[in-house]
């Protein structure tokens, strides 16, 4: 007690929310595996999990268990620092971004005025995280897949950069915070339709998943990147992609469906985060449903698509948006 | 350019359309069959092993011990014996076994029987540690039926 009392406040508040996000990072990894596979399932009509546990509730628990279960495999030929470096590299950054996400009015471990230019600096560590892997690997199906993921996530991340840069043109600021302050009375997705289709579009992009899961191909590249990782490598890997799915849409949460603004509840300036996750799971559940219905596009499309179609759409749509608000 | 919006268009409506056919297929019921747990009727033409036909009225087997089955079948592997009994003409059947391990369901023996005394079961959940578990007593299933 006495040491507590010494301590400054600001720091037990600061390891206070890195405990809780990195418990919610696990909790969302397990509900995301188990919403994955029952959803996957029932679109091709068949019950997905359904052994552990009432209609397999407790598979991804017993799933954990096994991976953690399992030895570390390190392959004879690989660079064993960087192999060892890709999975921890995956996994750090993803928690970051979630410290400055406003969950509600007042539930934010830190409201950083550049909060938006800080999300998406840690969440672009990813690509990194997957470059590594691959090149350390020593595996050519690896090395395809990290190459495949650095050329995708630079065409993908400018047209996310420019959607976001239409909100903070609307919104005058990069903290997250304020950012949904200013949707008070209109969401931003009603002005900026257009930010938040191509938003959404490269942040599946980002995430490196269905249609868009080129650097981990399974019927081309066996498994991608992480072909050579077992156990624990390849569980931070799984984690490290559930969380960037959630980071992307809790940021297209705050920049275009209003955060925490609803129906008023008591507390409200606590149980927004009710509303806040409802509209996070509604759009995970659409990111699901993507992936389990479009084929995996080429490479080629794949370049073609963000290049040719996103980044001009985006940069128009950031020159009329700047036009009306001069106006 | 009036390719470059009509692709947007067209793989657009594509995208949305193909979104409504798995979300048409998330809401409807599953195909899926918890086999242990749940089963499903099978056809009436499936083809189990062979089985005596129990006759309603007679309430018992029609099957008059002529051997023609065991004759006929290709793969020998139906064993019938008859016995005189007291106060009839004819012989009554008094062993009729099946080696499942060889049968082929050729479907010959049900065919040739002259008093249509034999069916195909719809038993399929068979398997075993043995192969004589396959040996099957084919008159004593009945003799379980008939009660
Ligand atoms: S052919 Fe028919 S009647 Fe003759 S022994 Fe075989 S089952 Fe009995
Ligand atoms: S079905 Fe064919 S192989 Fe099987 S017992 Fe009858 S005749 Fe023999």
């Amino acid at each position: 007690m006495e040491i507590i009392s010494t301590l400054p406040p600001e720091l037990i508040r600061m390891v206070f929310a890195v405990i809780i996000i990195i418990s919610f990072i696990f909790l969302n990894a397990i509900m995301m595996g188990y919403l994955e596979r029952k959803i996957a399932g029932h679109v091709q009509r068949r019950p997905g999990p359904m052994e552990v546990g009432s209609h397999g509730i407790l598979q991804l628990v017993v799933d954990g268990v096994k991976l953690v279960g399992k030895e570390l495999l390190v392959p004879v030929n690989v660079d064993r620092t960087l192999f060892r470096l890709g999975p921890i590299l995956s996994f750090t950054p993803v928690i970051l971004p979630l410290l400055v996400i406003p969950f509600s009015e007042k539930l934010q471990a830190r409201d950083l005025n550049l909060g938006l230019l800080f999300i998406v600096s840690m969440t672009s560590i990813n690509v990194m995280a997957i470059l590594v892997a691959g090149w350390g690997s020593n595996n050519k199906y690896s090395m395809f897949g990290a190459m495949r993921a650095v050329a995708q996530s630079i065409a993908y991340e400018i047209p996310i950069l420019l959607s976001m840069l239409a909100v903070v043109l609307m919104a005058n600021t990069f903290s997250l915070k304020e950012i949904v302050g200013a949707q008070q009375k209109i969401w931003f997705i009603l002005l900026q339709p257009l930010a938040f289709i191509i938003y959404i579009i490269s942040g599946v992009a980002e995430t490196n998943r269905a249609p868009f899961d080129l650097p981990e191909a399974e019927s081309e590249l066996t498994a991608g990147f992480h072909t050579e990782y077992s156990g624990m490598g390849f569980s931070l890997f799984f984690l490290g992609e559930y969380t960037n799915m959630f980071t992307v849409a809790s940021v297209a949460t705050v920049l275009f469906l209003g955060g925490w603004h609803g129906p008023t509840l008591p507390y409200g300036e606590y149980l927004g985060i009710v509303w806040f996750f409802l509209k996070v799971y509604f759009l995970l559940f659409f990111m699901i449903m993507i992936r389990w219905t479009y084929p995996r596009v080429r490479f080629d499309q794949l370049l073609n698509f963000a290049w040719k179609y996103l980044v001009p759409f985006s940069l128009v749509n950031i020159l009329i948006t700047a036009v009306v608000i001069k106006l | 350019m009036k390719r470059y919006f009509s692709d947007l268009f067209v793989g657009g409506k594509s995208l949305v359309d193909g979104l409504v056919v798995t979300l048409k297929a998330l809401c409807q019921p599953m195909v899926t069959v918890q086999y242990p747990r749940e089963e499903i009727d099978i056809t009436p033409n499936f083809r189990g092993h062979i089985d005596l036909v129990l006759d309603p009225e007679k309430n018992t087997f029609r099957c008059i011990a002529c051997g023609m089955c065991e004759r006929s079948c290709p793969s020998e592997c139906i064993q019938i014996k008859g016995k005189k009994v007291e106060g009839k003409k004819k012989k009554t059947l008094s062993l009729f076994t099946l080696d499942f391990t060889k049968c082929s369901l050729c479907g010959t023996c049900v065919e040739i029987c002259p008093t249509q005394a034999l069916e195909f079961s719809n038993e399929y959940n068979l398997a075993a540690f043995s192969r004589e578990a396959f040996h099957y007593d084919i008159l004593k299933r009945l003799e379980e039926r008939i009660i």
